[in-house]
């Protein structure tokens, strides 16, 4: 970390221009495409998570400090969360008789 | 701006002209003897600014009696109205609100300020800190809360009342069905008091990883302490979905979005499983901190170590985990499937073995025990059998082929008030008389303690008992009245006899805090029970505002029991005090509180733009907050000797 504070700090800037990217080209998919719309969610979903993952390492010092493991440790969980209540959600919403 | 300033005021009903009547009156009271007794700065000073954890948990306690005066009062309206048949003390529409402001003020109003209260007196002292992490910020949540609770109890004179039930489902609860202004009140009130809680849970979490004394390893924390930690973590990740769902709840009924409309694409029954994503981990929010205190009450007055702890933090972890994976049980009959039932019928029954191994073990940690009959115990005892009946049938309930019988019938009522209120309530109780002391230097009365509590347990039993039987017979809940030829009278009045012993229950807690204010003996010490095991015993009663004069250093688990019997660690020596640092109080928490009141009373009565103004003044404090460079105080060495007086000559 103390190496990062000298000098000029290209892997924000690279960073933050991957995620602006990601971002246009985002927008891009959805409004001047004409994929279908579960091709369309699949590759911004999939894009999300990239820049999930670009925010973390590049940004948020996923890896770095003495409390590294408890900070995977904490993500791994919010991550398991996250699914439970994402696709938990979708499951029981599109089960049975509950979407009609 | 649909809503007129002539409907502001609800009117007609002699119950609500009464209420609006004393509102004003005992408004005008307390401004009137605040002036009288030159208060206000006091006041100010004291309390409205304060940072202090203890304080800060004071005021959520005596927020949390209020307001379970006003939940109680609601069920003893419900009671009153269905002792006998085809009763017309109250009508439908009344009703309604009145079994939606019962259920909401008393888990979110009464049961999470009781238990924040208590985390917050108990648990720095607990951990051996001198205040939470983040002490503004704990105070910005207590007045989160507080202006959270007091928009929503405004609702039944000034606009009226949520009438779509605590769980508020939509389609019911949207402006399609509900045009008026009272489930406005519930999206707002309750995201507000939300913000704050989720701002605790973080604080909490932060504060027990990081402020920990000296040797205090994550296995030698008291187990009131690894609940807190835990409860804490299930906010974090359960309370951003009602964020979410509020959120979105609230713009279907204020700006005509249809997330959860019928028409137009929308999905009326994501909102019971959003709701229930964070409901079912809520009550675990409310119930683990409450094991938590039986744990320390029960090992305290068996003066014995509590059995089985490794197993108790492994089953808190794992009830944990489950909480948020079995939220589909409160909604089996939505027609989900029976594949989607099965798993979370199993998912379901599956909490009951980590609830059973915690059980056993407050049974074991008993066993041989020297048990002292206080009334902090009898709470604990009296909540084992009681606590079961609720387990057993909630185990009744998690077959989702048999629910389709039970559900929505006053079978469910009484479950999950058996599980509520031993688990939470009895908690709370045993945890005011135990921690008492230490809030305020002098015990609660255990005489009139033990009338409030063998009171409130018969009226308990009594009150809802009866009601597995009526559910079994099929009288449903939420329904205002029913006919003489049902058959359900007889039970029906029993159950309400039962809430008058309960509420006598609650009027004999309330004269026992006048009277132990007037009366009760000061100066009991630092260990008045004494056979504290925690670091919390080790300091003075009341406990002074920074806590520990030097931070102790913690060997084992129950440091203060091994302290006292090895005679180590305890005496303070002149040479090793310090000048303290101390956080500064701020005026911006409770600014803060105003301007989200304010600020949702607005949008509550749909003034879009009031609203933006007063959005303004809530940045407003944030952008105050953000310049705020006051980095606190130091207590100087002769203030803390002058406290400290009580250990007697400090050398």
């Amino acid at each position: 970390m103390e190496k990062q504070e000298k000098g000029f700090p290209y892997g924000h800037v690279i960073g933050f221009l991957v995620a602006v990217a990601l971002t246009i080209f985002a927008l891009l998919v959805v409004f001047k495409t004409s994929f279908a719309t579960s091709t369309k969610f699949t590759l911004i979903g999939l894009m999300a998570v990239f820049q999930a993952a670009l925010q973390l390492f590049m940004f948020m010092h996923m890896t770095e400090g003495n409390d590294r493991d408890s900070k995977v440790i904490h993500t791994i969980y919010a991550i398991g969360m996250g699914i439970v209540i994402i696709v938990g959600s979708i499951w029981v919403m599109t089960a049975g008789h509950s979407i009609h | 701006m649909d809503i007129k300033w002539d409907k502001i005021l609800v009117g007609g009903d002699p119950l609500l002209v009464a209420s609006q009547i004393a509102i004003v009156l005992t408004t005008v009271g307390i401004i009137a003897a605040l002036t009288y007794f030159k208060k206000w700065k006091w006041l100010w000073d004291e309390w409205l600014t304060t940072v202090d954890h203890k304080k800060i948990g004071i005021m959520y306690i005596l927020s949390g009696v209020l307001m379970f005066f006003r939940g109680g009062v609601d069920g003893l309206m419900m009671k009153a109205q269905t002792a006998v048949p085809e009763n017309t003390f109250l009508d439908a529409q009344h009703y309604n609100e009145v079994f939606t402001t019962h259920g909401v003020i008393m888990i979110i109003f009464m049961a999470m300020p009781m238990l924040m209260g208590i985390i917050n007196i108990a648990m720095p002292l607990q951990i051996g800190a001198r205040d939470v992490a983040y002490p503004q910020l704990n105070a910005l949540s207590f007045w989160l809360f507080f202006s959270g609770a007091m928009l929503f109890n405004l609702s039944f004179v000034v606009g009226g009342s949520p009438d779509a039930g605590w769980t508020s489902y939509f389609p019911l609860a949207g402006k399609e069905f509900s045009p008026g202004i009272g489930n406005n009140y519930y999206m707002i009130a309750i995201q507000i008091a939300g913000i704050g809680t989720l701002a605790s849970g973080i604080n909490f979490v932060v504060t027990i990883l990081k402020m920990r004394t000296k040797g205090m390893s994550l296995m030698k924390m008291p187990m009131f302490t690894w609940t807190a930690l835990i409860t804490s973590l299930i906010i974090i990740i359960a309370f951003p979905i009602f964020t979410i769902a509020l959120l979105i709840g609230m713009m279907d009924r204020l700006y005509g979005t249809h997330f959860f409309t019928v028409e137009a694409g929308g999905l009326d029954m994501l909102w019971a499983n959003l709701f229930w994503l964070w409901g079912h981990p809520e009550v675990y929010i409310v119930i683990l901190p409450a094991f938590g205190i039986f744990s320390d009450v029960i090992a305290t007055f068996a003066k014995k170590r509590l059995y089985g702890y490794f197993s108790m933090v492994l089953a808190i972890v794992i009830i944990s985990v489950l909480s948020m994976l079995v939220w589909v049980h409160h909604f089996y009959t939505m027609g989900v499937g029976p594949t989607v039932n099965s798993v979370f019928s199993i998912t379901t029954m599956l909490i009951a073995i980590p609830t059973g191994i915690k059980m056993f073990n407050w049974l074991f940690t008993m066993r041989k025990g020297k048990i002292e009959f206080t009334t902090p115990m009898l709470w604990s005892l009296a909540f084992i059998p009681t606590f079961l009946i609720g387990g057993v049938t909630g185990v009744m309930l998690a077959m989702a082929a048999a629910d389709f019988q039970y559900h929505n019938t006053l079978f469910l009522v009484a479950h999950f008030h058996y599980t509520l209120i031993p688990g939470t309530v009895y908690a709370v109780f045993a945890g005011l008389y135990y921690w008492w002391p230490k809030m305020f230097g002098y015990k609660l009365s255990e005489k009139i303690g033990k009338w409030h509590f063998w009171l409130f347990n018969i009226g308990f039993n009594v009150t809802f008992f009866p009601m597995f039987f009526l559910g079994l017979n099929g009288a449903v809940r939420r329904a205002y009245t029913y006919s003489a030829e049902s058959g359900f009278s007889t039970l029906f009045l029993i159950s309400a006899i039962g809430s008058i012993f309960l509420a006598a229950g609650f009027a004999a807690l309330v004269y026992n805090i006048y009277w132990s204010f007037r009366h009760a003996e000061r100066n009991v010490g630092n260990d008045p029970w004494g056979s504290g095991r925690t670091l919390e015993w080790s300091i003075g009663s009341p406990a002074p505002h920074y806590n520990f004069a030097t931070l102790p250093e913690v060997k084992s688990i129950d440091a203060f029991w091994y302290m006292k019997k090895e005679k180590k660690g305890l005496e303070l020596r002149k040479s090793d005090i310090k000048p303290i640092h101390m956080p500064a109080k701020s005026w911006i928490p409770v600014y803060m509180g105003a301007a989200f009141f304010v600020f949702g009373f607005v949008l509550v009565f749909e003034w879009h733009i009031l609203s933006v103004i007063f959005g303004l003044s809530v940045l407003a404090g944030l952008a105050f907050r953000s310049f705020d460079y006051d980095s606190g105080y130091y207590v100087p060495v002769e203030e803390i000797i002058e406290t400290e007086k009580w250990r007697g000559e400090i050398k």
